[in-house]
């Protein structure tokens, strides 16, 4: 068979929505881009561990404390899933892991603000899991078997994610003036970087084309935002706050809710490193991997000693 | 017929020569810890099922990690873990071949049989 053949095969499959398995023949780009795709989705879950684990040591209540544990428990499990998924590919765990630490891998620009209070902690599993959760739903049915796996299995988990930030929300919304407050600043800061999360405009988008195609993605990046608009402008109602958008509003004619422009000079700005916690999130990333290196030196010291033992016994 | 003798990662990376994808370099990786296969019971009485792999030192490592990864919502009340290197998979190139004889032995479903209605639950 010559090459064409290959990828006509390829092709089909992928129209007859056959899963792509890691032995399968596939065109190299397609493995470069779920590689790249999944990877990046991993490093995303990992630094998103970041901004929330900030507050577990000052959580308002134990219930609160052991909720947020878990959720970020949560979230480095997805990262598992995702760094095993795209080992199938051909690329290694320390490949990645050292792409991310050494700035070449990128990685969600939402998880470069900073979470200033605890109403951050709701606002983030209302909104950036929330918009999070309709890119997974649609990656569920991504070609490429082994991702398509680990989304079902993630979201399972993230819907909890997402029910715990808005009742973190809605508490305070009923509260205080203060707690009333600080639920509205932090929906005014996490609002706009979590429409920026979908990505540029499609008309600007390089890669949607060819990842439709292979149906890596199965929508577009304007199509989620405007799905994830429709969605939060009718829960915020039953918080009793409001979006910072002034062109935020209903077409009846679209049956969609209308919207502001992104500031996407912000958007690339961040994405180029220039966010209010670029270099924080990488640092602390770092020195986590150095000062947990003399554990997983010695675990494969003692692991590598305790089978020569047990190969001499038997000899 | 040739079986792959060898699987070095969750769900399989070609060694030979299927296609242009053989050519992807794989990089040095000899500081990680082994990747481990990771099967779960979800309850007594049913097979144990694949889940997903994870890197571990050892066996021990691997069955408690295997444990807060997998089984964080009691997914489970048993794991199995097998260093991926272990595993042996039937190659997608002979599946035509490999699997075919089964094809054309219909009469080895009960459907195959036309029997009288008054033979019930059979
Ligand atoms: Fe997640
Ligand atoms: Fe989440």
């Amino acid at each position: 068979m010559v090459i064409q053949d290959f990828e006509r095969i390829f092709q089909e499959k992928i129209d007859n929505e056959i899963k792509i398995e890691p032995k399968d023949w596939m065109p190299e780009a397609y493995r470069k881009t779920n590689i790249r795709q999944i990877s990046q989705h991993a490093h995303s879950e990992v630094v998103g561990m970041l901004p929330e684990g900030n507050w577990i040591s000052r959580a308002p209540s134990l219930k609160r404390k052991a909720i947020l544990i878990a959720k970020v428990q949560d979230e480095a499990g997805h990262g598992l899933y995702l760094y095993s998924s795209a080992e199938t590919l051909g690329t290694s765990r320390d490949e990645m892991i050292n792409d991310l630490h050494s700035g070449k891998a990128k990685y969600s620009s939402i998880f470069n603000y900073p979470s200033l209070s605890w109403a951050d902690m709701g606002a983030i599993g209302w909104l950036v899991d929330g918009a999070a959760i309709l890119n997974q739903v649609m990656l569920c049915r991504t070609s490429y078997g082994p991702y398509a796996r680990a989304m079902v299995r993630i979201c399972k988990e993230e819907s909890f994610h997402q029910r715990q930030g808005f009742e973190t929300l809605l508490v305070l919304s009923k509260g205080t003036k203060e707690q009333k407050d600080m639920c509205q600043d932090a929906i005014n800061r996490w609002w706009w970087p979590s429409l920026m999360m979908f990505g540029p405009k499609d008309s600007e988008s390089t890669n949607s084309d060819q990842s439709m195609k292979w149906k890596i993605k199965r929508k577009t990046n304007d199509e989620l935002r405007q799905q994830f608009v429709d969605m939060i402008a009718e829960q915020i109602k039953l918080l009793g706050m409001r979006l910072p958008d002034n062109k935020l509003q209903w077409n009846e004619e679209r049956k969609h809710y209308d919207f502001g422009e992104i500031n996407w000079d912000e958007f690339w700005n961040v994405v180029k490193g220039n966010g209010p916690c670029n270099k924080q999130r990488l640092a602390a990333r770092n020195k986590a991997h150095e000062e947990g290196s003399w554990v997983r030196k010695a675990a494969k010291v003692y692991a590598d000693k305790k089978l020569k033992h047990k190969k001499e016994k038997i000899a | 017929m040739s079986f792959k003798q060898q699987k070095y990662f969750y769900g399989d990376i070609p060694e030979d020569n299927t296609g242009e994808n053989m050519s992807s370099p794989k990089t040095e990786t000899k500081n990680e810890w082994p990747l481990w296969e990771v099967f779960v019971r979800s309850k007594q009485g049913l097979d144990h099922k694949h889940v997903g792999s994870l890197h571990a030192a050892d066996a021990a490592m691997a069955m408690e990690n295997a444990r807060d990864v997998y089984t964080r919502r009691q997914e489970g009340v048993s794991i199995w873990v097998v260093e991926s290197k272990h595993i042996h998979a039937s190659n997608p190139e002979e599946a035509e071949s490999f699997y075919e004889p089964a094809a054309d032995k219909i009469y080895r479903h009960p459907g195959f049989y036309q029997l009288p209605d008054e033979v019930n639950h059979m």
